[in-house]
Parts: C-alpha cells; structure tokens; sequence
C-alpha cells in the first residue's frame, strides 16, 4: 500500500508581468488502489497541479510538499519522480521527432526498471496493450506524438502507463476530445491498470463523462488554486446537474 | 498556377534562442546573384576585406592566405579511387579534361586561384544508360603539409544513367577545390561530400552542378571535422522538368567554422529544388553559417522550391547565423517557400522524455539522435548513413561529457 500526500501546496509561474500565484494551498491524500476525481472550471489551476507534481521547470512551488511514502517528492528531479512510481498522462503530449514509439517506449522502460525489458515478453506486453488500446500496429514505427490525432495521442499515453507500470497515475483531461468509443477504450484501459496493478488514480476532467467508466472513491472540486469541496462520487453527480456557478460565485 | 502569395512563406516560430538568426529578402538590387562575377583570371577579383557580402561571415585569418597570394601548388592530398565496373574515374591533365564542360566559371578569388593553379582533374565518367549501383568512392586524405593544394573534380553522368559519387575527406590539409558535376538529360546522380577532415583542415569548395532535363540531383554535404569548412554549391538547369535536392548535415565543435553557402538558379520552367540542411553546434566559438540563395528567373514558371535550415544551438558560446534569400521574377510558380529556426533543445521535449524516467543525459541524446535521424533516412547511402550515425555518436560523448558546459 503506497500514499500520495499532497500539504498546503503553493504554485506560481513566471509571466511576463513577474510570478502570478496560481495554486492557493492544495491538500489531497491518496492511497494505492483509490480512484480520486478532481474537477474545475477551466483555469483553475488542474494542469498546474499535475505538472507541479511531475517537477516541470516552468512552475515554481513557493510553498507546502509533495511526498510519496513519506518521501519528499519535491526534492527529486523530474525522471526521479518518474522512477519513483509517478505518471503523469499529458492534456498536450509533445511530438519528438526522429524517435519511433518502440524506441521510446523500450528506453522509459529501461529506465523505469533499471534494466532493460526482457524482449520477447516485452514484445509480447507492447503488442497486447496496443491491441487492448485499439493502436494500430504501425504506430510503433512512428515518431512518438507526430501527426497523431488527438485521439490516437491520449491512447498512446494509456499505452505508456499500462507498460511503465506507475504507483499512481495523474491524468490531466484524458478524457477530452475523444468520442464515446475512444473515451470507453481509454477507460477500460485505466481500469485494467487498477485492477492489474493497484494503480491510484488523479483523475483531472472538466466532464462527468468519464466517471460513468472509471468509477471515483473520491470527488475534489478544484476552484481557483485549491479544493473548494470535496466527497463521495454523489458530488461528481451534483456537479453534472448544476455546472460549477455555484463555486464560481463563491469565488 | 499561381500562387496567391508569390513572395514567401516564412516560419521563425522556432527561432527563439537568443542566437543571431538574419533574415534576407530578396537581395539588394545589383547584389542578386544573377549577376554575380564570375572569372577564371585570380587578378579580376580583389583580395577579400571580409566587408563584402559574401565574406562578411568567413574568419578570413584562418583561410590562410588562399584568398590573398599564398601558394597553392603542394601535393598534399591523396585520393584513393574505388570505382564499380561501368565507371570510370581518371586523373587527367587539365588539357585532356573538359574541364569547364558544366559551365562553371569562378566566383571569388580562392576558386579563380585554385583554377589557375590546377595541373590535373579528377574526371569520373558514367556512361550514357549505365545503372550503376555501388557507389564510387573517392577517399581524399591530407598528408598535413602546410602548402595549400589545388583540386579540380568533375563528376560527369549520361543521359538516363544512374550512379552515387562519394567523397570522404579525411586527414590534415589546407585543401580548395572546384567540383563540377554534369547530370545528363534523365538521369539520376547523388553526390555526396563527407568532411571527415582533422581538427586543423581548412576546405574551401566551389561547386556547380548543372541539371539536365528531367534529370535529378541529390548532393548531400556533410561536415563534422576541419577547422574552417566553406562550401560553396550551385545548381542550374539544362532544360525542364529537372530537379535537385541538396541536403546537408553539420556538427560544428568549439572553434570550428563551417560554412555553406547555396544557390539554386531556377532558370529553367517545371524545375524543382528542395532543400534542407541540418546542424549542431556546440562549444565556445563553434560557428556554422548557412546561406541559402534561390532564384527564380522570369522564364521558369511553373517551379517549386523549398528550402530550410535547422540548427539545434547546444552550449553557450556557439553560434549559427542561416540567411534564407528568396528572389522570385515569376508569378507563375507552384510553390516557393523556405524556413530557418534556430533553437536550444526544446524543454517540452526534454521535460516529456524525463517525465517518463529517461535521465537527463539520456533524454538529450534521444533529442539529438532524432533531430538527425530524417537526414540519414534522406540521405540513402548505407555506408554514408552508417559513419553518420558513428560520428554524431561520437559528438553526443563529447555533449555528455559535461565539459562543455551543457546547460541543466
Ligand atoms: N505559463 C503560464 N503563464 C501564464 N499563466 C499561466 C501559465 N500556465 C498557466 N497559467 C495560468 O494559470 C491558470 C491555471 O492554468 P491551468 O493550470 O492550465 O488550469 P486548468 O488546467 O484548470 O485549466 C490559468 O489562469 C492560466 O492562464
Ligand atoms: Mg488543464
């Protein structure tokens, strides 16, 4: 049983007109197997929690921590996070030309594991996953992110998850722009790692759609820099009915 | 056709880093390079000052004296010759040479000097309809003598044949050159230019290819070794429909100049060019200049021309000057653009790959490895693609070593 702990959490990012604060003191534990949705109004401040969590330089934690077991995850270097166990399913993956996704893919894995992937399991483990994700064979031969559909791109971040085997797993808005047959293949995808692995989940959407196919133990809502409120998944349903007006007013 | 927007197509969205980045228009009138100055005799050209246009980027100290009176009559080059059955490569006397054959007049004082002093021309010759396909290989290694050599080649291939012309230069030399390549009506030539040179090497290097109709040229430049590489390449046609691809690939380390310069000549209708150079540098004082120049003559409706440059600047202290020109005298043009970013590595990328457990270093080399992996694959000459891929292997040790200062 692993726990994610997240205390009093302050961001900010360097604009032109100097810092701007955008997280506010966020606070959210989660453990090994939980399925936590976190959801807000566009500008909230979701992508920026996700992308503290995972160490990118452009955001400055001023204050409060993250630790993994009790491990301070704000003192690791980006990949160090990642071989600790984190994951983080990008709202906008980046293209890297000149690299096929089974390159890319047998590099993390090497270097999540620390040691490369026997190849015919390995072989066998890329093939399957694919297949479960409905990726085309041919997508391994081509550069990772390039000229991928938006679609084709959230799957091929699920594939990444699936096979890096994380502790939890931060999705930031997996769920957006995919049709109902993609948003199904990509749950059943998140569920499979759960059952398969004990994967703790952050879920980050802006919808309740989602939510029909991964099942949440808990439901944040995220309204300007930190959790306004939080419970059961009875919240995600009081959200579908009456949008977020109620904590932008408050706001 | 025309197009609706006959000037050009620019993008500059990549070049962010903080490296010069110059962009020419269309050049000044009477600097168009229609009407450059072209003569065999070394005395109707001035000694360079370094002010004029085309030398303002060359560290002319480090020519040593070749565009001045220094003597270029050593012998210290020698070129071993490995050639398939159906060509033949010789060593003639200028007099029996057609030397001149492809049109090629000097365009500055090193190429008139190097004409003047030039005794013998390395003439490789494919037959009319010959298929050739292994390539020749020419190997031009220095034998570090301090006198600068001379050297005249001229790659002449048939109408419909088809062959690979490869030349690695190696070792230590002061070496300037004229090349000549003639493509015949329909036929298919990739030339390839491998500067493998010593640390100390100075190359200078004219070179004129002329397009027959319908027929296509791949030359491909690439520069990893030498202390001052400039290179420059021009391609005309010889009547419709014919197209050329210059591609090039440069590595340029602490001190290093390497310099390209290109002029494509559309001066015929239906003709293509496509063009793409990619470099790295890294290092203090690693300088690399591109300067791509097409134009497009009134008569030559109906071309397409694309041309870019990419350099990925990896350390402080390096530097890439690309100066696209784009003259177009038509309108009636299927497509004419051309690009040029310069840029550090991308922290998208580099927080992406990390993000997935690949360690910094890792990550970069990853970054690198792909920047250059399209070349190779355009490229086509196994053996050529195979020492490229050994090569930037070897310049990704001297990036990872950390002496250079890459930036965390
Ligand atoms: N690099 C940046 N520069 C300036 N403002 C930013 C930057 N990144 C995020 N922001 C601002 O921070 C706020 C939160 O953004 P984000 O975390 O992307 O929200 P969400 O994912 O909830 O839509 C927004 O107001 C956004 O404009
Ligand atoms: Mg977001």
């Amino acid at each position: 049983m692993s726990n994610l702990t997240i205390s009093d959490l302050h961001v900010t990012v360097e604009t032109p007109e100097g810092p701007k604060q955008i997280l506010r003191g966020v606070d959210l534990s989660i453990n090994s197997g939980e399925t936590h949705a976190i959801m807000g109004p566009n500008g909230s401040g979701k992508s920026t929690l996700a992308y503290s969590i995972a160490g990118h330089p452009k955001y400055e934690v001023t204050s409060g921590s993250v630790t993994l077991d009790g491990e301070e995850v704000l003192e690791m270097s980006v990949d160090e996070r990642a071989r600790a166990g984190l994951f983080l399913a990008m709202q906008y993956p980046v293209e890297v030309a000149g690299v096929s996704v089974s390159n890319f893919l047998r590099t993390a894995k090497t270097a999540i594991d620390g040691k490369a992937p026997a190849l015919r399991h390995w072989v066998a483990d890329v093939r399957e996953s694919m297949d479960a994700l409905r990726i085309d064979p041919s997508f391994a031969e081509r550069n990772v992110n390039e000229g991928f559909s938006g679609g084709e791109k959230k799957r091929h971040e699920i594939l990444q998850m699936e096979l890096l085997k994380p502790t939890f797993a931060i999705l930031d808005e997996t769920d957006s722009g995919l049709d109902v047959d993609a948003l199904r293949i990509v749950s059943e995808g998140v569920n499979r790692a759960k059952e398969n692995t004990g994967l703790g989940v952050l879920l980050i959407t802006h919808y309740t759609r989602i939510l029909r196919y991964v099942k949440p133990d808990f439901v944040h809502v995220f309204v300007d820099g930190k959790v306004a409120e939080e419970g059961g998944p009875e919240l995600a349903e009081r959200l579908e009915a009456e949008g977020y007006d109620r904590f932008l007013a408050k706001a | 056709m025309t197009i609706d927007n006959p000037v050009l197509s620019t993008d500059h969205s990549q070049a962010s880093a903080d490296e010069a980045h110059s962009h020419g228009g269309p050049a000044a009138a009477g600097a168009s390079y229609a009407d450059r100055f072209a003569s065999t005799d070394p005395a109707a050209f001035e000694a360079p000052t370094g002010r004029e246009e085309e030398w303002r980027f060359t560290p002319l100290r480090r020519l040593r004296g070749l565009q001045e009176d220094a003597a270029i009559d050593g012998s210290g080059i020698q070129v071993e010759i490995s050639a398939p059955e159906g060509v033949v490569v010789e060593q003639r006397p200028v007099e029996a040479s057609d030397r001149g054959i492809s049109g090629y007049v000097p365009i500055d004082r090193v190429s008139a000097r190097v004409w003047a002093s030039t005794a013998e021309v390395t003439v490789v010759d494919v037959p009319a309809e010959a298929e050739i396909a292994e390539p020749v290989f020419l190997t031009v290694t220095g034998q570090g003598e301090d006198t600068a050599t001379a050297g005249h080649t001229l790659i002449r291939v048939g109408a419909h044949a088809r062959a690979t012309v490869v030349t690695f230069f190696e070792g230590s030399a002061t070496f300037a050159e004229n090349v000549e390549i003639v493509v015949g009506d329909g036929a298919a030539l990739t030339v390839v230019s491998y500067q493998d040179w010593a640390r100390d090497a100075v190359h200078h290097s004219n070179a004129h290819a002329v397009i027959g109709r319908d027929a296509e040229l791949k030359h491909v430049s690439i520069s990893f070794g030498g202390d001052l590489v400039r290179h420059d390449t021009t391609a005309v046609y010889q009547g419709p429909g014919g197209g050329v691809e210059l591609l090039g690939l440069y590595f340029a380390d602490a001190g290093q100049h390497i310099e390209h310069r290109l002029f494509v000549d559309h001066n015929e209708p239906k003709t293509r060019s496509n063009v793409l150079y990619k470099g790295a540098l890294q290092g203090q004082d690693a300088h690399a200049v591109w300067i791509g120049n097409v134009l497009i003559r009134p008569e030559a409706e109906g071309i397409d021309t694309y041309e870019l440059n990419r350099n990925l600047v990896l350390t402080d202290g390096a530097r890439a000057d690309s100066v696209p020109n784009l003259e177009i005298e038509t309108g009636e043009i299927e497509g004419a653009g051309h690009a040029s970013a310069t840029g550090r590595f991308d922290d998208e990328q580099l927080f992406y790959l990390r993000s997935r457990g690949v360690p910094e270093e890792a990550a970069r080399r990853l970054v690198l490895r792909g920047f250059f992996a399209e070349m190779i694959n355009k490229i086509g000459v196994p053996a050529v693609g195979e020492r490229m891929l050994a090569a930037i292997e070897a310049e990704l040790e001297v990036a990872m070593s950390g002496e250079l200062g890459v930036e965390a």
